[in-house]
């Protein structure tokens, strides 16, 4: 298994993703800078990580979703490459267009940085089948832009065709119905605002988000 | 030659930090303000002869976001 995580100017939680990712799956993992066009040969996972890419100007997310490396990771996906997004990675495939809606600011102005109960509403994907449905984990969220905002038809659409994968066991942001994370239509590309990363070993307090990365190995093994 | 665009959001979408603003004027004393509706105005400046489907281009591929955002171009 190989992996690769981007890296955009103002991403954070890049070497986070990789340790979580190497230390838990065994897979060889890259840092693969925005600039570059191509993408390693052979990926089995490409993750999209937190931060503030850009500072957020313009949009959270907009400019690195226009980056370079974002036309290879679109591709990839298309060729059926599991995509995860974290926080600022969900937005950037939000404004990739590569997930459905947008993450707004949250609904009470404030930055929300504390660990809350999610729950895991479809175990069937790539990213998911380490829980089980209806599930209670709990992950740190750590964002100014969570509040996830799409029509009433689309998220209708998402709910009915099971690409809702994660919803707030509590109102966190304001997310329409507590979404906390979407899949896209072929269930290879999943958008969280929740770190899984930073919830893998005990000294977290807790290991909620390690059984992602441990599905993730089942599936593509 | 400069082109203003005001992006905006749509009708319905909830714009937290307009009631922030509201909230705020209020404190001041300015009690007859009924809503605030916050937004973003870029100024383009450019060569004549851009087209508007250029700029029109611009907006719905980075500009705005369609999902939440309307824009409206204003050549000078």
């Amino acid at each position: 298994m190989r992996a690769a995580v981007i890296q955009f100017p103002g991403s954070n939680c890049d070497r986070d993703m990789v340790v979580a990712i190497r230390d838990i799956t065994g897979t060889e993992t890259k840092l693969v800078w925005h600039r570059t066009a191509e993408l390693p040969d052979g990926l089995d996972l490409i993750a999209i990580p937190g931060g503030f890419s850009y500072g957020d100007y313009l949009r959270s997310g907009a400019m690195a979703a226009r980056s370079p490396v974002m036309q290879a990771v679109i591709a990839a996906a298309g060729r059926g490459v599991p995509v995860l997004g974290v926080c600022n990675g969900f937005q950037i495939l939000t404004e990739a267009g590569l997930l459905p809606g947008a993450l707004m600011r949250n609904a009470g102005i404030r930055f929300v940085c504390r660990t809350v109960a999610l729950t895991v509403e479809n175990s069937q994907s790539a990213f998911t089948r380490g829980y089980t449905d209806g599930e209670q984990v709990r992950i740190p969220v750590a964002h100014h832009d969570g509040n996830y905002f799409a029509d009433s038809d689309t998220l209708d659409r998402l709910e009915g065709d099971g690409r809702v994968a994660f919803r707030y066991a509590e109102n966190v942001n304001g997310s329409a119905r507590n979404i906390a994370g979407v899949l896209n239509a072929a269930g290879n590309v999943l958008g969280m605002m929740p770190h899984p990363e930073r919830m893998t070993e005990a000294v977290h307090g807790g290991s909620g988000g390690r059984r992602l990365f441990e599905g993730l190995v089942r599936q593509i093994a | 030659m400069k082109t203003r665009i005001f992006v905006t959001l749509k009708n319905g979408v909830l714009d937290p930090q307009g009631k922030a603003i509201h909230h705020a004027i209020e404190g001041l004393g300015f009690s007859a303000v009924q809503d605030v509706r916050a937004g973003r105005l870029i100024e383009i400046q450019h060569e004549q002869g851009l087209s508007t489907s250029d700029l029109e281009a611009m907006c719905t591929k980075l500009l705005a976001n369609m999902v939440i955002e309307n824009f409206e171009i204003e050549q000078a």
